[in-house]
């Protein structure tokens, strides 16, 4: 070792000079640790959010059979005796998730193809941060805004007649949630499939043109379907993060489970029956708090599954373009 | 070149015929293609529009709705069911500052240091550090009521056993926001040049002297609009405080570790909302205009933070 980093560094007259460090360096090590200490801070979350879903889970699964809460659609628990079927508040929150797509994801995609490829850059400057705003506001603003605006001055002057029942007359229901959690996710869609679709080589774009296409043309058929995975990881996104929303829900699809996806009626979602449920002071050990955990357990798998896909796609997309 | 005097007749009648059939093209293109292209763009006109209009109609109807609450009772005077003329958000926002102090105290560091040490120490092809990497990721995306869950089983109740305190709710938005941190901050300390570290390598600093004297500063206009950010999300969030004890009715200054309970901003804002008099509407919309005033202050100071000191290299 020592012979090989020995090199003589003075031409003549004096001791080779070595260029190995004069110290061990314990405090260089001692920060490397401490650095590496706070990544693994961030593992260890992810630990402690597993451990604490899994316990009272478990505690959970030796009160309630399987079956009935992964087959029942019965969310009563309330009731004597109690029924936990987990599908009547999955179904809340896919109702939830199903709508406020239907509404985000076209506004979200049309945005995007006008900032990339219709705005002028003056525009857009001003545009994109704005947008973005939206999505800095709170969940809460949101929610309530959905409730006494969208729900009376939009959804009931707009909705066609008795259509599904009718929208007259409720003071809550999951499409006015819907409607919300749209506005919260279009600027992510927006954002982030405008970025994918800036991304595309400009050689494609450039190429179209020359070949005489318009500019409708250019942004569907070419920039469109070469940004596709980044766009549609964009969507998966947003689909999570409208699975895991609470407060708009809570304040504005109401509390009572509901196996339908009617975006008229009034239902409740996962995440709301959790931030009912867990308030305060709820008793440590009862049935109310293990059920808490295994619905929470079942989001978190939910989400994580959207999370793996969607990094799937991501990197598949960088891969490309990279 | 040189055989351009032999080929020139048909190199013009090349010319010709391709100028014919383009002209042909274009003649036939204006019909369908323009109207088909202004419908299209009108689309996305009207997209845009929407999505704008209704952050304009949240702003307004706060804004109509909240005003006539809007005075220095609405800071100064503690939550009152008995009169709701007087009542205010004087803990509400004593609490947000606090659970907010909290978070930057945490934050910072745990997640500067994550990621100096994924950017300049971590060798991404061992397994444990892609681990690290693919698990902040998934953490980004994790729902807030989980780790409101989390906060509950693992901060106020079981290993941490912190009780119904602020810290613990400050600890759980710390957990929060920790990967946005992180994320921003890699991507501030990415952009900063290899040439730089190897400069100061070559002169003989050590690598921690480098990240110390080279690396962060330069970085650290990226790392400020990161965090506040991530602030910015941790003061308007609601759920997980609802699970880790942020209760109903604090008439009191809270304190960090005092067992009285606490609140925050968007908490009691929420509190106001469910119920059903007029009054603690008006004051529940004048609470927003205070958050949104806040929070467009903080993500505007981000922004022209980014802007400001962005360094091109």
């Amino acid at each position: 070792m020592s012979s090989q980093t020995t090199i003589a560094t003075q031409p003549a007259g004096g001791p080779p000079r070595r260029l190995q460090a004069t110290s061990k360096r314990y405090g260089e090590r001692a920060v490397k640790w401490a650095l590496a200490f706070c990544a693994l801070l961030s593992v260890l979350t992810t630990t402690a959010i597993v451990i604490s879903l899994i316990g009272p889970t478990i505690g959970f699964f030796e009160i309630v059979p399987g079956s009935e809460f992964f087959f029942s659609v019965d969310w009563t628990p309330q009731f004597e005796p109690p029924s936990f079927g987990v599908l009547g508040i999955v179904a809340g929150t896919l109702n939830v998730v199903i709508w406020s797509m239907l509404f985000a994801v076209p506004l979200g995609l049309a945005t995007a193809v006008f900032l990339s490829e219709y705005a002028s850059p003056r525009v857009r400057k001003v545009v994109k941060p704005v947008l973005e705003v939206l999505v800095g506001i709170p969940t809460v603003a949101i929610g309530f805004f959905a409730v006494t605006f969208l729900l009376p001055h939009v959804i009931v002057p707009l909705w066609p007649g008795e259509f599904l029942g009718g929208a007259e007359g409720k003071p809550f229901m999951a499409l006015a949630a819907s409607l919300g959690i749209a506005l919260m996710v279009v600027p992510i869609i927006a954002s982030l499939s405008d970025d994918a679709m800036r991304a595309v080589p400009r050689g494609l774009h450039d190429g179209a043109y020359a070949l005489g296409a318009t500019k409708a043309k250019v942004a569907t058929r070419v920039i469109f379907p070469a940004a596709l995975s980044g766009i549609v990881a964009s969507i998966v996104l947003a689909i999570s993060r409208a699975l895991g929303e609470t407060m708009i829900v809570l304040i504005a699809a109401g509390s009572t489970p509901n196996f339908t996806l009617s975006p008229v009626e009034s239902i409740q979602a996962m995440t709301a029956y959790i931030a009912t449920t867990a308030t305060g002071d709820i008793a440590s050990g009862s049935l109310d708090y293990k059920s808490v955990f295994a619905v929470g357990a079942v989001l978190f798998a939910m989400t994580l599954i959207m999370n793996i896909v969607s990094i799937r796609l991501v990197r598949r997309y960088r891969e490309v373009y990279e | 070149m040189e055989a351009g005097g032999a080929s020139a007749p048909r190199n013009r009648l090349a010319v010709a015929g391709a100028r014919a059939t383009t002209e042909a093209m274009l003649r036939d293109q204006p019909r369908r293609d323009v109207i088909r292209n202004t419908v299209f763009a009108g689309l996305l006109l009207l997209a845009i529009l929407i999505a704008l209009a209704g952050l304009v109609a949240l702003v307004t109807q706060a804004l109509v709705r909240g005003s006539s609450a809007l005075s220095p009772d609405l800071i100064n005077n503690p939550p009152s069911t008995a009169f709701p003329d007087k009542a205010g958000y004087r803990p509400a926002i004593l609490g947000s500052l606090q659970l907010i102090a909290g978070v930057i105290l945490f934050v910072v560091p745990v997640g500067v240091g994550a990621a100096l040490y994924l950017e300049e120490y971590a060798d991404g092809s061992r397994w444990w550090n892609r681990l690290v990497e693919i698990n902040i990721q998934n953490l980004a995306a994790v729902p807030s009521i989980i780790y409101g869950i989390l906060g509950l089983a693992f901060i106020v109740r079981g290993p941490l056993d912190l009780g119904f305190i602020l810290a613990a709710g400050s600890l759980t938005l710390a957990l929060l926001v920790l990967p946005m941190v992180i994320i921003a901050a890699r991507e501030a300390i990415r952009a900063v040049p290899d040439s730089i570290r190897q400069g100061s390598l070559a002169l003989g600093a050590t690598q921690w002297q480098t990240i110390r004297t080279q690396v962060l500063p330069a970085a650290i206009p990226g790392i400020a609009t990161g965090v506040i950010l991530a602030v910015s999300r941790a003061v308007g969030e609601t759920a997980p405080l609802l699970l880790v004890g942020a209760t109903v009715f604090v008439t009191f200054d809270p304190t960090p570790f005092g067992s009285d309970g606490y609140s925050a901003m968007p908490v009691q804002i929420f509190n106001y909302i469910v119920r059903p008099q007029d009054e603690f509407q008006t004051l529940a919309f004048a609470g927003i205009i205070v958050m949104l005033a806040v929070l467009l202050a903080m993500n505007s100071f981000a922004i022209w933070l980014r802007n400001r000191y962005e360094q091109r290299w």
